[in-house]
């Protein structure tokens, strides 16, 4: 028998063995295997979040874990639209007074101008308790059980589960003042600091009094400074389950901060736990650790690998929705009315920086849900003959959903106007705006660089905004013609003719004859925005305007901003809120970027600025449109920005996952989700089976190949001459 | 040989810092510290009186390199490269710019990369040392040609393409291991399965082509010549002799990398989901945290120059001819 006619049975036996794993769970399944089919969403985060402290946090990555721990007093309805604020904590929305200076009441309707304080008292419901946590641990004396630990029994901690006690209390308007403090207080670095200290009574005294007070660091770590003693009139506590916020002047905006993780409860427990000295060396603090009263609580934190949301026992029960918007119910989005939340008994998140392998694990099932990579996008859209965006027959065979929705974010291109070519408001540079807002097809962007992925901007405002209109009433009439029942780029002539209007005939400059040069301030350097730069060169080449490409790092862009060096940029803007301050401020004179705001065109207009003063202040409705009408109306003749596009956004998710309606305001949406653990088990079961033929392949060719390779060798042996 | 090592050692320090200063430059060239304060503190609403502070608290508000206004020695000690440079030297990482303990982090995520590393390694050394002496073995045949042809096709193929071709083909068509993830303790063999394979098949065309050309080197030596002569088989040659000796530069050559098989694979880990110190040092790039980069560099450097000191060492112990003076 030949060697190669006895390595035949074994080839057999291990296909045989090969081939016994069919029926067995997929292989490919990341996941161990105690958890099939229990009741787990699976997600993946792309970038390790940076803080989780609700005092720093402010980015939507850090907000989809933290918003589902921290529970401020308010929150956004989940269904309804427009965005609409309902009490989270709190029993009902906060009683708004006014006072003025003499500290003598005032209507609710008293003139902006007249109202020197706004108190907003929120009471919050009572018998809401924190997550079990080592920081309320006490012992048998009722001492904190952890709150005193010496320095060799912290040197041993390097995870809170190192720590086994845990507690809980109530939580009480104390809590929330608490975090009030913690935001002014200067170490903790709080984002909207500066932005608060303009509008909470006394708070940027507050903070310089944190910082007289409070010991010294000792080897880099702060020790506890108990907020409590510190007093503080922009923030007091009335009683145990009632608070009071004092604001300067009129602030309406203030009560949507208010639905922000900034202003959750903090327990000083917390921090009397955590700012002992070597917690911080052993990488526990509150900036990684949440302590919340939320329908989940963090139970695994490794930001490299994943991060795992568990029920909270603690949470105080919150039931579905009763009531949505037409269409809700026939979408099953109310089919859970009236249930208690949350629904999943965990969530975990596993880090996936690359979208490819993020993209591909989701239609194997082991993502709930998932966006669209450019890359992928083919694969999983078509856009049918009347431009609406579809699945393809693929994603619609395996049960995928796809919900769109237009975010509240916008991207335009902005000029400078404190540039001497491009800004100012004489009607030589405003035609000239004018004609290159004609000229930059933002629709064209649209399709070539996001797939269809946005709709074409009319003004600052996106849809879903007040004060957004929609139809004729809402183009821009600079840019765009109504026809056919929509809105239709300006034909090129025309903005040609503004160009020539304005002294630039086909592009040229009168003065030296030669094309106009413009200089863009371009943030993409890298070789994915070099097709984006150079069709931007032919939009304004379409004027005969030569464009030169500034590109260079976002640090570098953001440092020209501040300085308004810059010419034309692009950039955007995500609403914190959804109020058209939050857009228009954006705009307002005394916020230029160079003076320290947010203003990067550098615009500023005295009708507008009026407006806007005006126009914040005031109630939704028929008269602050007609205000913000005639804002619209001003930008848009002034054509500071050209209003590019607002991104639509794209996402899937699988059969097995309900409840998923956009909110773009919203993130604590994760208590709404609720699955099908069966349905998602068969199905990966079914779409997984693993493929064992190629191994069997593999071995049947190195044996194959073996066997002449092993008689060549035996008779080159065998012949070779010694 | 002990005054050699520490001869070896001290050489090492100005070497350290000269690679400390270049970091420290390319950095700051790139990013200002108000630029890092900014990556920390958030793009919105950020006041500079935020950024003054946070400079402050973090060491960054002391001139770079050279402090005009500090008196004498301290013109060159009161400098954000001196403080933060100083420390490396007595393997203090310090924290991170975002407040984790570097040291930590590091002795968390060499584990990870070196569950890859490790066996990437090693599988990929018995693969290529014993094709290379299969292809030795069929020298001018067309199984040597076809083989270098392979080899070559194999070096010219981007190690990205690798990735990706494999998590398509054995993660998402075969459904055979995970396209990506890790877990801690035995459930992570499954997601090691994949990239060790795609770390291998990207490296198998250099180093089987590499070695080749040593054991190429020694079949034409008089001492194999006298082993044949003296009738042995080529098989028994080549695996007791050729090999024994060809196996000096390869040995040396792997000690060389041994150090820095802690500092992961970049690209790998970070498409694979690897939380090892590759991916580690892309997301601090990406975060501008100067404390992890530098932090980082400075390990690399000190494991590269030990792993050059190790060769040196290994020398001696494979070839007794040779004496480090």
């Amino acid at each position: 028998m030949s060697r190669a006619s006895r390595s035949l049975p074994l080839l057999l036996l291990v296909a045989a063995a090969l081939l016994t794993a069919c029926g067995e769970p997929p292989w490919n399944n990341p996941y161990p295997e105690d958890q099939a089919g229990e009741n787990i969403l699976y997600g993946a985060f792309t970038e390790r979040p940076k803080h989780l402290d609700p005092a720093r946090s402010y980015s939507s990555n850090e907000y989809s874990f933290i918003a589902q721990v921290y529970e401020p007093p308010l929150q956004y309805h989940f269904l309804k639209r427009p965005y609409e604020l309902v009490p989270l904590t709190a029993r009902a929305l906060p009683e708004v007074t006014f006072f003025d200076a003499d500290g003598n009441a005032l209507p609710s309707d008293a003139a902006p101008d007249e109202i020197a304080v706004s108190e907003y008292l929120v009471a919050i419901e009572p018998g809401i308790r924190y997550q079990p946590h080592p920081a309320f641990a006490r012992d048998a004396d009722g001492a904190y059980r952890y709150h005193d630990l010496d320095a060799s029994t912290i040197a041993r901690i390097n995870t809170l589960d190192d720590l086994p006690e845990t507690g809980t209390r109530e939580l009480t308007a104390a809590d929330y003042v608490y975090q009030i403090k913690r935001l002014a207080t200067p170490w903790l670095h709080s984002p909207i600091a500066g932005l608060m200290g303009e509008h909470i009574r006394g708070f940027a005294e507050l903070g310089d009094r944190i910082a007289a007070q409070a010991p010294a660091p000792v080897d880099g770590e702060r020790p506890f400074f108990d907020l409590r003693q510190v007093p503080f009139a922009g923030a007091e506590v009335v009683d145990r389950y009632r608070y009071r916020i004092r604001l300067e002047g009129p602030y309406p905006q203030f009560v949507y901060w208010l639905a922000m993780p900034f202003f959750a409860p903090m327990p000083w427990e917390a921090e009397a736990l955590y700012n002992q000295p070597g917690m911080k060396q052993n990488n526990l603090t509150l900036d990684w650790y949440p302590v919340g009263t939320g329908p989940f609580m963090l139970s695994e934190n490794n930001p490299n690998l994943r991060m795992v949301l568990a029920r909270n026992p603690n949470f105080h029960g919150e039931r579905y929705p009763s009531a949505g918007m037409p269409g809700d119910r026939e979408a099953g989005l109310l089919d859970d009315a009236g249930e208690p939340m949350p629904f999943v008994d965990q969530a975990i998140y596993s880090l996936e920086q690359e979208s490819i392998p993020y993209w591909n694990k989701f239609l194997q099932g082991y993502y709930d849900s998932s966006g669209i990579s450019s890359d992928a996008f083919d694969q999983a859209i078509k856009f049918d003959a009347a431009g609406e965006a579809g699945l393809t027959a693929d994603m619609r065979e395996q049960g995928i959903e796809l919900v769109i929705a237009v975010q509240t974010s916008i991207w335009y291109m902005g000029f400078n106007m404190l540039d001497p070519l491009l800004g100012g408001d004489s009607e030589r540079a405003r035609l000239l705006r004018q004609a290159i807002s004609i000229a930059v097809d933002f629709g064209e962007f649209i399709s070539i660089f996001a797939n269809g992925r946005g709709v074409q901007g009319q003004g600052p405002l996106p849809p879903g905004i007040f004060g957004h209109r929609e139809g004729e009433a809402g183009i821009n009439p600079y840019v765009f013609d109504w026809e056919d029942g929509r809105a239709v780029r300006k034909p090129i002539a025309e903005a040609r003719a503004l160009l020539a209007k304005a002294g630039y005939r086909d592009g040229r400059d009168p003065e030296t004859g030669r094309p106009l040069t413009i200089y863009y301030e371009a943030m993409d350097a890298g070789p994915d925005g070099k097709a984006r730069l150079n069709w931007m060169r032919k939009q304004f080449a379409k004027l005969g305007i030569e464009l030169v490409v500034r590109a260079t790092d976002y640090n570098r862009f953001q440092e020209k901003m501040r300085k308004g060096t810059g010419q034309v940029f692009m950039w955007g803007w995500n609403a914190d809120y959804p109020d058209p301050e939050n857009f228009f401020f954006l705009l307002y004179g005394p916020n230029r970027k160079v003076d320290g705001g947010e203003n990067a065109a550098n615009y500023q207009n005295e009708e507008f600025d009026a407006l806007f003063e005006r126009m914040k202040n005031m109630d939704d409705g028929s008269e602050r449109q007609q205000v913000i009408d005639r804002m619209n109306a001003i930008l848009r003749h002034d054509a500071p920005w050209s209003f590019g596009f607002y991104p639509k956004s794209f996402s899937l998710h699988h059969q097995w996952l309900e409840n998923v309606k956009p909110n773009l305001m919203a993130n604590n949406t994760l208590k709404y989700r609720r699955l099908e653990p069966a349905i998602r088990e068969q199905l990966r079961a079914q779409w997984n089976p693993p493929v064992l033929w190629p191994i069997g392949a593999l071995i049947a060719i190195l044996v194959v190949g073996a066997i002449p390779a092993v008689l060549v060798a035996r008779r080159r042996e065998r012949g070779r001459a010694l | 040989m002990t005054a050699y090592i520490l001869r070896r050692l001290l050489y090492a320090i100005p070497i350290l810092i000269g690679v400390n200063l270049i970091t420290f430059t390319l950095f700051f060239v790139v990013n200002s510290p108000d630029d890092m304060a900014r990556m920390q503190l958030g793009d919105k609403r950020v006041t500079q009186e935020a950024i003054d502070t946070w400079k402050a608290e973090h060491g960054y508000d002391r001139p770079l390199l050279y402090n005009a206004d500090a008196p004498r020695l301290q013109r060159l000690t009161d400098t954000i490269f001196f403080e933060k440079s100083l420390k490396l030297f007595a393997f203090d990482f310090g924290r991170s710019d975002s407040g984790r303990d570097i040291g930590y982090d590091i002795r968390q995520r060499m584990w990870p990369s070196l569950a890859i590393a490790l066996p990437t390694l090693l599988v990929g050394l018995a693969i290529a040392i014993s094709y290379a002496l299969m292809i030795v073995f069929f020298r001018a045949t067309y199984i040597d040609f076809g083989s270098v042809v392979l080899l070559v096709a194999m070096m010219s193929i981007s190690g990205l393409f690798y990735i990706i071709g494999g998590q398509f083909l054995i993660g998402k068509l075969f459904h055979l291991v995970p396209i990506s993830g890790y877990d801690t303790g035995l459930e992570a063999l499954k997601f090691l399965i994949l990239p060790v394979v795609v770390g291998v098949a990207a490296g198998i065309g250099s180093s089987t082509r590499l070695y080749r050309t040593f054991f190429l080197e020694e079949i034409n030596r008089d001492y194999v010549r006298t082993a044949r002569a003296k009738g042995l088989r080529e098989r028994v040659v080549l695996f007791r002799h050729v090999l024994r000796n060809a196996l000096i530069p390869i040995l040396t050559g792997v000690v060389a990398v041994l150090p820095l098989l802690f500092m992961g694979a970049l690209i790998i880990e970070s498409f694979f989901g690897v939380p090892g110190l590759g991916s580690y040092t892309i997301d601090a790039i990406n975060r501008q945290d100067f404390s992890i980069v530098r932090a980082m560099v400075f390990l690399g450097s000190v494991l590269y120059i030990l792993g050059l000191i190790l060769t040196d060492i290994s020398y001696t112990l494979v070839d007794p001819r040779v004496r480090l003076s």
